[in-house]
C-alpha cells in the first residue's frame, strides 16, 4: 500500500518536475512558408519531382538522408553493412510509430521498395534492387542484382510507408495500395508516414496544413515547429513580397533580380547554397555535319564566356562549369575548368575549313531554368563571333519538351539534376549513346556518341570500391570534357531567404531538400 | 420574355460548342500533359502507356466525340493535376473571383458616378482637370505593374529619406511619405467565414476584408478610368440635350436636373458598356489573380496552361463563353427594364 503510494508520489513529483522544465526549451513556433509550387500529390510514389521529394522529408522520413556535405545521415535505418558484393544489412530504429499509431517494422520497409519498384517514376532508379527481405522486425537485408556501389543513395529515396494502413480496399473496391497517375487513389489522398509533421489539411494550389507529429521518435531535434502552412506562390515577385511585407517566414527560389534587395533588407535573411543541376546546350550532329568535328564543338565551348555569364547575367548565382559534376559529387574532378578563349575557337573554326562559319537553329526553354532564355541569348551572340549565326527561339516549357523530343534543332538547351546526386547518372542520361533497348542517352539530343567513356562509366558503376570507382568517373569526366560531348555552362544556385530569427542556414542543402524537422525558430 | 431567354439559352450552347472545338483544334499546341506528370527519368516506354491510358493518342474527331458525350452528360473531364472533375475543381474557385469582381465592381461604381458627374457638370474646375489627367495615366498602367506597386507601397512599406531628417520639416515630410505597409499581400487569408457549398466568404471578417482590398483595387483600376471618362462623356452630352435645358428653364432645382433627369438618362449606355466590360474583368483577374495569389478561376487557369492540364483549359474557356452569355442577357433585360421602349424579342413595336 504504502509501496504504491510512494510511487505514485514519485511519479506524480517527476511529472511536475517535467513540465516546470519545459519552459526552458525553446517555444514550439508556427511557420508559414511560401514555396514556388505545392506537392502535386499526397502519394509520395506517384511523381518523382521537388516538391515531392521536399515533402516526403515533411511527412516520412527516409531510411538515410544527405548531409550538407554529401555525406549520409541515419535516420530510420540506424546502421548498414555490405555483407557481400550483392547484400547489404540495413539495422532498422526501434520505437517510431507511424501517424496513424500503427508501429514501424522491417515489413514497412520490404513493402514500401516492393511498391517503388512497381512505381513508373521510381522503378528505373530500382531496378539494381533484386529483392528485399525482413529478417527480423528491425533488420532488412537488400539484395541487388549486380554489384551495386549506389545502394545508400538509394536509400535516401526509400520513406517507408504504413504498409498496413496502405493495405485493403476502399469503400469503392479500389486497392488501397494501388499507384495512379493523375488519378483519385487513396494514396493521392490519404497519408501516413513516420515524419516530423502530420498533414492536417490540405487544398491543393491553395495552401496545406501540417501539425508536428507529438510521437515523433527524434526527441533529440532542437527543432521548434509546430506548426507548417505551406501556401505555393508561383510568381516569382510575389513570393518575395509575401517574404518582405511578413506574410510568410519562409521562402524558396529567390529570383536572381530580388537577390540585392533580400541581401539589403534587415529584416529578412538570404542564404545561397551552391546548386546542382547543371544547366548546358547540347550540339545536334545529326542535323548539323560541323558537329560531328571535335574541333568545332571545342571552338563552340572555347567561345562561351561561362565565367561572364555567371558573373554579369547571374549576377553570381551560378557557379561556372567544365564538367557534369559539382563539388561534392564523386566524379568532380577539379582539373576541369571553364576555358574561354575566344582566338583558340577562331583557330580551330578555321582548322576545321568552317572560318566563314553557318547557321544554326537553337531552341531554349523561357521559364524552366533561372534566366533561361536570356542565357540562351547570350551564347547565340557569342556564337556569332566564330560566325556560327544562331536563330533562337525561346518557349514555355509546356512546349518545350514536346519540341525537344522531336530532336528537329540544331542546338538545345538542357538542365539536368542526377536523381542519385552521383556523377553516373549525367553521363547515362545525357552522353551515352542512344540505345532504346536499354534506354540509355534518353536526353542525349545530339546523337552523341563516344563508346569509351561508355564502357568506363558502365564498369564503374559495378564497383564497389567507392576511391577506384570515384577515379574511373573522374578520369570519365576528363574525356568528356576533351571531346566536348556537352556543352556546359553551370550549375545554378539555390536560394532560399527567411525573415530574422527563423534559422534556415543549418537546414537548407544542395539537394533542395530543406530539413524543416530541425528547423529552429528564435523570434 | 421567354422567347429571348430561349434564345439566349441557345446562344450560350452554341457559344461552347464553338469554343469546345476551337479549343480542342489548339491543344496540340498547348503543350505535352505528360512531361508533367512524369519524373525526368521515366523511360519512353512509360510515357507511351500513360499517354495511351489518358487516351491523348487517339486521333481529333476520336477524342471530341468522347468529350462531347461526356460533357452533355455534364461531365466536362477530369483535370490531370487536381485529380477530380474539371467541374468541380472551377467551381470551387469560381466564388474567390465572383468575390474579387464583386468588391472591384463596388469600387467602380461607388467612385467613377461621382467623379464622372462631378467632371460633367464642372468641367474647368481643377478637380475634375486632375481626375481626368489622373485617367488617362491609370488607362495607360498595366494591372500588373499598378498590383506590385500597390503592394511595394502598402505590404511591404517604403522608407523615404527624401528631405533632411535632423531638421524637423524635413523628419515631418519623410515621415509622412513613408509608409508602414501591413497589408496582406497574397492569397484569401485564413479567416474566411463558410457561407454555403464551395462559398467562403471575404466579406465578412476584418481579416477576410483587408485580403480582398489590395486586389480589387488593381482589378478597379484598368475599368475604373474608362467608366469615369464614359459617363463624363454622356453626362455633358445629356447636358446640352432640350430637355435638360426645359428643366432648367422651368425652375426645377439644379440638384433635381443633375441627378434625376440627366443622370438616369446618362447610365442607358453605361449598362451596356458596363455589362460587356464585367465579363472582360473576368477575364483580368487572371493577372490581378497571379500577382497576388489569389486562389481564383484566373490563377488557376494560369496555372492550367503552365502544366498543359488540357481538360481544365477546356472547361475553363467553356465557362467563361458562358459568364460572357450569362452577362450580356442579364444587361440586355436590365436595359428593358431601364428602357422600357426596348423590345427583348426583337418583334416590331
Amino acid at each position: 500500500m504504502t509501496l504504491k503510494k510512494t510511487l505514485l508520489a514519485s511519479i506524480i513529483g517527476a511529472t511536475v518536475a517535467g513540465s516546470a522544465l519545459l519552459p526552458l526549451t525553446a517555444s514550439a513556433e508556427a511557420l508559414r512558408i511560401g514555396y514556388s509550387a505545392d506537392p502535386e500529390t499526397l502519394d509520395i510514389h506517384e511523381q518523382l519531382s521537388g516538391g515531392m521529394l521536399r515533402f516526403s522529408h515533411l511527412a516520412f522520413d527516409p531510411l538515410v538522408r544527405w548531409t550538407k556535405d554529401f555525406d549520409f545521415e541515419p535516420r530510420l535505418a540506424t546502421e548498414w553493412e555490405q555483407t557481400d558484393d550483392t547484400h547489404i544489412r540495413m539495422t532498422l530504429r526501434e520505437g517510431v510509430t507511424f501517424h496513424s499509431g500503427n508501429p514501424f517494422t522491417a515489413k514497412d520497409v520490404v513493402w514500401t521498395i516492393e511498391r517503388l519498384q512497381e512505381s513508373p517514376d521510381y522503378k528505373a532508379i530500382f531496378e539494381p534492387i533484386a529483392s528485399a527481405e525482413a529478417i527480423d522486425d528491425y533488420t532488412v537485408e537488400i539484395t541487388t542484382t549486380e554489384p551495386y556501389p549506389l545502394m545508400l543513395n538509394l536509400a535516401t529515396y526509400i520513406f517507408p510507408m504504413d504498409s498496413e494502413f496502405y493495405t485493403g480496399e476502399t469503400d469503392s473496391g479500389n486497392d488501397k495500395a494501388e499507384i495512379v497517375k493523375a488519378g483519385n487513389s487513396f494514396a493521392s489522398r490519404n497519408v501516413s508516414g513516420t515524419g516530423p509533421f502530420r498533414l492536417t489539411d490540405r487544398r491543393q494550389g491553395v495552401r496545406v496544413d501540417f501539425e508536428r507529429f507529438e510521437d515523433y521518435w527524434d526527441t533529440e531535434t532542437e527543432g521548434n515547429v509546430s506548426s507548417i502552412v505551406l501556401t505555393p506562390i508561383s510568381e516569382n515577385a510575389s513570393r518575395v513580397a509575401a517574404l518582405l511585407s511578413g506574410g510568410v517566414d519562409f521562402i524558396d527560389a529567390v529570383p536572381p533580380n530580388d537577390l540585392e534587395r533580400i541581401r539589403e533588407s534587415g529584416d529578412v535573411e538570404l542564404i545561397e547554397v551552391p546548386g546542382t543541376r547543371i544547366i548546358g546546350f547540347q550540339l545536334n550532329q545529326e542535323k548539323v555535319e560541323a558537329f560531328q568535328d571535335v574541333r568545332v564543338r571545342q571552338a563552340v565551348d572555347l567561345a562561351i564566356n561561362q565565367e561572364g555569364i555567371a558573373d554579369r547575367l547571374m549576377r553570381g548565382f551560378a557557379t561556372p562549369a567544365g564538367q557534369f559534376s559539382p563539388e561534392g559529387y564523386s566524379g568532380h574532378n577539379p582539373d576541369l575548368v571553364p576555358r574561354y578563349d575566344l582566338e583558340r575557337a577562331q583557330e580551330l573554326m578555321a582548322e576545321a575549313g568552317y572560318e566563314d562559319g553557318f547557321t544554326v537553329d537553337m531552341i531554349a526553354p523561357n521559364n524552366r531554368y533561372v534566366n533561361d532564355a536570356q542565357i540562351a541569348q547570350a551564347v547565340a551572340n557569342m556564337l556569332s563571333r566564330i560566325n556560327i549565326k544562331v536563330n533562337l527561339r525561346t518557349m514555355p516549357l509546356a512546349q518545350y519538351w514536346p519540341e525537344y523530343d522531336t530532336r528537329q534543332s540544331d542546338i538545345a538547351m538542357l538542365g539536368w539534376h542526377s536523381d542519385t546526386e552521383d556523377s553516373a547518372n549525367f553521363f547515362q542520361y545525357l552522353s551515352f549513346c542512344i540505345d532504346d533497348e536499354t534506354g540509355a542517352g534518353q536526353y542525349n539530343y545530339g546523337n552523341y556518341c563516344n563508346e569509351e567513356i561508355d564502357a568506363l562509366v558502365t564498369e564503374a558503376d559495378s564497383v564497389t570500391d567507392l576511391e577506384r570507382r570515384n577515379e574511373m568517373l573522374r578520369e570519365a569526366e576528363a574525356m568528356l570534357y576533351e571531346d566536348v560531348g556537352f556543352v556546359m555552362l553551370h550549375w545554378q544556385n539555390l536560394a532560399y531567404a527567411a525573415a530574422n530569427g527563423v534559422d534556415i542556414e543549418p537546414v537548407v542543402n544542395a539537394i533542395d531538400f530543406p530539413y524543416l524537422g530541425d528547423l529552429v525558430i528564435n523570434r | 420574355m421567354i422567347a429571348f431567354l430561349i434564345k439566349r439559352l441557345m446562344h450560350a450552347v452554341l457559344v461552347m460548342f464553338v469554343i469546345s472545338v476551337l479549343a480542342f483544334a489548339i491543344q496540340d499546341n498547348l503543350g505535352d500533359p505528360i512531361q508533367q506528370m512524369v519524373g525526368q527519368s521515366v523511360p519512353e516506354s512509360e510515357r507511351e502507356a500513360l499517354r495511351e491510358r489518358l487516351g491523348l493518342n487517339d486521333s481529333f474527331l476520336v477524342q471530341y466525340g468522347r468529350f462531347a458525350k461526356n460533357a452533355v452528360q455534364g461531365d466536362f473531364g477530369y483535370s490531370y493535376f487536381y485529380r477530380e472533375p474539371a467541374l468541380g475543381v472551377i467551381a470551387r474557385h469560381l466564388p474567390a473571383t465572383l468575390e474579387l469582381v464583386f468588391a472591384a465592381t463596388l469600387i467602380i461604381v461607388l467612385l467613377s458616378v461621382p467623379i464622372g458627374v462631378y467632371s460633367a457638370i464642372k468641367p474647368r474646375a481643377v478637380l475634375s482637370r486632375f481626375f481626368m489627367g489622373a485617367s488617362i495615366i491609370g488607362i495607360s498602367i498595366p494591372v500588373f505593374l499598378t498590383a506590385i506597386v500597390l503592394i511595394q507601397i502598402f505590404s511591404i512599406g517604403i522608407t523615404v529619406s527624401l528631405f533632411p531628417e535632423s531638421t524637423g520639416w524635413g523628419a515631418w515630410l519623410n515621415g509622412l511619405l513613408s509608409t508602414q505597409g501591413n497589408m496582406p499581400s497574397f492569397g484569401r487569408g485564413y479567416d474566411l467565414v463558410h457561407v454555403v457549398g464551395h462559398w467562403d466568404t471575404n466579406m465578412a471578417s476584418w481579416d477576410g476584408l483587408k485580403h480582398l482590398v489590395l486586389p480589387a483595387i488593381s482589378l478597379a483600376s484598368i475599368m475604373l478610368p474608362l467608366f469615369i471618362r464614359l459617363i463624363r462623356a454622356e453626362m455633358m452630352e445629356v447636358l446640352q440635350s432640350e430637355y435638360v435645358k426645359y428643366a432648367r428653364a422651368k425652375g426645377i432645382s439644379m440638384r433635381r436636373v443633375y441627378f434625376v433627369h440627366a443622370l438616369k438618362n446618362t447610365m442607358l449606355p453605361v449598362i451596356t458598356v458596363g455589362g460587356v466590360q464585367i465579363g472582360t474583368m473576368v477575364a483580368y483577374t487572371i493577372l490581378t489573380e497571379t500577382v497576388f495569389q489569389w486562389p481564383g478561376m484566373g490563377l488557376m487557369f494560369l496555372d492550367a496552361i503552365n502544366r498543359a492540364d488540357i481538360p481544365l483549359i477546356v472547361a475553363y474557356l467553356m465557362i467563361v463563353g458562358v459568364i460572357f452569355v450569362v452577362t450580356n442577357t442579364i444587361v440586355d433585360l436590365i436595359y428593358g427594364f431601364v428602357n422600357p421602349t426596348v423590345k427583348l424579342t426583337g418583334k416590331p413595336a
